[in-house]
């Protein structure tokens, strides 16, 4: 078996069509006639742009307007004056045409992938590709011809470029395996959006597979099975079958409440992590967001990002949600993340050091401007602010003090905001929940972090294998961190939401609904599912099956009792 | 010649839609259009160019329109980099 990384859901079983990269070797000649070698140059570009602009409508019909931008934009690249007159410009000093593309596009290529910006960076693949299809057209090479594949047809592909993605037939291609390509790549963002089951960055799948190989592409766990048994084949398509049904099936919660089979409404959220996953939320209908990180902004930058910079971002997002909830988290960094700008020391013990809330209430040069920005944005939208690793009331008085001084001066210039925006805690250490009735005292809302209330409860690394078996939610030391905050939560009369993947744990729902969890805070692709489980429960049986789980003594015992009892 | 200077506000600066929609506008005009960005001279109607030169939200800019329609395309260029590309 081999394994890669799960880019796009499914199962897909067919013979394997190896997409081989085309042989651009060319002999380097001198050019006498400039002018001739000119002529055919542009004839190639014309060529090439026809293609490029039928590809682009192909996939604007097959898959999406969005998804054509890709290679609309090569087109703007490929028209660019710019690089146009330099190929022609070395041309005319007497290089071949193929010699020409490839010295200026390998300039461009070397300008982009040195940027010290991600999105520059993309862009380098973007003229490898422009490159690769100008010189064959060119040399009057073909590429692979993607669009005749026969049904039951797994690409196999280095990587796979959106101008190949764009000839897919997606009838006939079963599933993809490429040798580079993360989840957030060209490849990746395709095959999802064609719903095509997809593993990449499989090593030397090239070497491995044969033309004409019979494999499973196993998308949902990132497995690529060669040459499979006959048993091995019906066990997948079973999978196939249940994985369809259960799609189809759950396509029926879209767009619904979200509520127990006795009619208890709760609220169903996303977790985000950048403006642009606001677009999943809404298409798996996340009824809002529970938990918007706000690293991003630090992360991909080099410099402290602006005032400005942040508002744009928080507007963006929440202008996309209408007029959804939008919790934002404070920025939530320490000496774990190197982040060079911001000043933080290396520390012996990261995770109990300077970070987080005591970080930026040490910095306001730092800090204000993330709460102003958040405060900006504030008028355009139902934004609410979440602080993150509070553990005592200090901290969280202190975030609201600081918030009260931007007011009052933001009111003296005049700028518009919510005055009413809420602002919570994160319960994510054991002495935030142990307090939580204090701190209930002064939030608007509580949102539980089961990862770190999970390893600060547990006193538990959980990238340390020895000691990983100690991680669980069920543990019930956790539990009890998890009713007492809903608990005291809900006795003061604040909602309680939990943003951590645990939220969509089938196995605790039913304990947090017991509990009487408000939120419940989820990745987009979990939405459904969740909202499915929550329908199947009845607060009635939920409260007997969490009075029985919480007399139990060991994890063990807990994770068992609420097996036996699943749906 | 006629310069104006600008701040880019949308949260993606000069990435491949907004270099895009920037340089197929300008590309309608005679006049010569310059971007400059801390000093270096960018041809603002080279989509390549501008997407090189990384500029991101909140980075000051320079436009040098140079033409006999300059006043017109200022105008339009204006228009889109003040109301942030349609982003």
């Amino acid at each position: 078996m081999l394994k890669g990384i799960n880019a796009s859901e499914g199962i897909g079983i067919g013979k394997v069509m190896l997409i081989e990269e085309v042989n651009l070797e060319y002999e380097k000649k001198k050019i006498t006639d400039t002018q001739a070698e000119i002529e055919r140059y542009r004839k190639a570009l014309e060529a090439f742009c026809k293609k490029t602009e039928k590809q682009a409508e192909n996939i604007k019909n097959t898959v999406g307007e969005k998804e054509a931008e890709i290679l609309l934009g090569h087109l703007l690249m490929i028209k660019d004056p710019g690089m146009s007159s330099s190929i022609e410009g070395n041309i005319t000093s007497g290089s071949c045409a193929e010699e020409a593309v490839e010295q200026v596009c390998d300039m461009f290529i070397g300008i982009f992938s040195m940027a010290d910006d991600e999105l520059t960076k993309q862009r380098a693949s973007d003229i490898e590709d422009i490159k690769t299809g100008l010189i064959a057209t060119l040399l009057g090479k073909e590429e692979v011809d993607i669009a005749s594949a026969p049904a039951g047809t797994v690409l196999v592909a280095k990587d796979l470029t959106p101008s190949m993605t764009s000839c897919i037939v997606k009838e006939n291609i079963v599933g993809i395996v490429t040798e580079i390509g993360g989840k957030t790549s060209h490849s990746a963002i395709l095959a999802r959006a064609m719903e095509i089951p997809a593993v990449l960055s499989v090593d030397n799948a090239f070497e491995i597979l044969n033309n004409g190989d019979e494999i499973i592409v196993d998308g949902s766990h990132g497995e690529v099975i060669e040459n499979p048994s006959v048993g091995e084949i019906s066990a997948y398509k079973d999978k196939t079958l249940l994985f369809k049904k259960e799609k189809e099936e759950l396509k029926k919660f879209l767009g619904k409440e979200t509520v127990t089979s006795d009619g208890v409404k709760v609220e169903l959220c996303c977790n985000i992590g950048k403006p642009d996953d606001a677009d999943a939320v809404i298409s798996k209908t996340g009824e809002g967001v529970g938990l918007f990180r706000t690293e991003f902004l630090y992360m991909d930058s080099t410099s402290q990002p602006s005032e400005d910079e942040q508002f744009e971002a928080y507007k963006k997002t929440v202008l996309k949600l209408g007029d959804k909830p939008l919790i934002i988290r404070t920025l939530d960094v320490g000496g774990d993340k190197d982040i060079p700008y911001l000043g933080l020391n290396k520390e012996d013990n990261p995770f109990m050091g300077f970070r987080a809330v005591r970080y930026c209430l040490n910095r306001p040069d730092i800090y204000k401007p993330q709460l102003r920005a958040l405060l900006r944005a504030s008028a355009f939208g139902n934004i609410k602010i979440m602080v993150p690793l509070v553990t005592c009331l200090e901290e969280f008085t202190g975030v609201k003090a600081l918030i009260k001084e931007i007011m009052a001066d933001l009111d003296k210039e005049e700028i518009a905001y919510n005055k009413d925006i809420e602002i919570g805690v994160m319960i994510e250490t054991p002495a935030a929940a142990v307090i939580a009735d204090v701190l209930a005292q002064e939030a608007d809302f509580f949102s539980i972090g089961t990862n770190d209330l999970t390893g600060y409860t547990m006193a538990v690394d959980r990238g340390n294998p020895d000691v990983a078996y100690l991680y669980s939610p069920f543990q019930p030391a956790v539990l009890r961190m998890i009713k007492k905050t809903i608990e005291d939560g809900n006795a003061n009369h604040i909602p309680v939401g939990m943003c951590g993947e645990a939220a969509a744990d089938p196995l605790l729902i039913p304990i947090l609904l017991a509990f009487g969890l408000d939120e419940f805070s989820v990745s987009a692709t979990s939405v459904l599912k969740t909202r499915k489980i929550i329908s199947l429960w009845s607060k009635k049986e939920a409260l007997k099956v969490a009075e029985k789980a919480m007399k139990l003594t060991t994890e063990k015992e807990v994770v068992e009792y609420l097996n036996s009892v699943a749906k | 010649m006629i310069s104006q200077t600008f701040t880019i506000t949308n949260s993606q600066g000069f990435h491949m839609r907004p270099a895009g929609t920037f340089t197929t506008a300008m590309g309608k005009y005679q006049s010569s259009v310059t971007v400059v960005k801390d000093g270096n001279r960018i041809d603002g109607k080279s989509i390549m160019n501008l997407i090189a030169a990384c500029i991101k939200c909140g980075t000051e800019i320079t436009l040098e329109i140079d033409g006999a329609d300059e006043e017109a395309a200022m105008k339009e260029a204006s228009q889109l980099i003040e109301s942030g590309f349609g982003e």
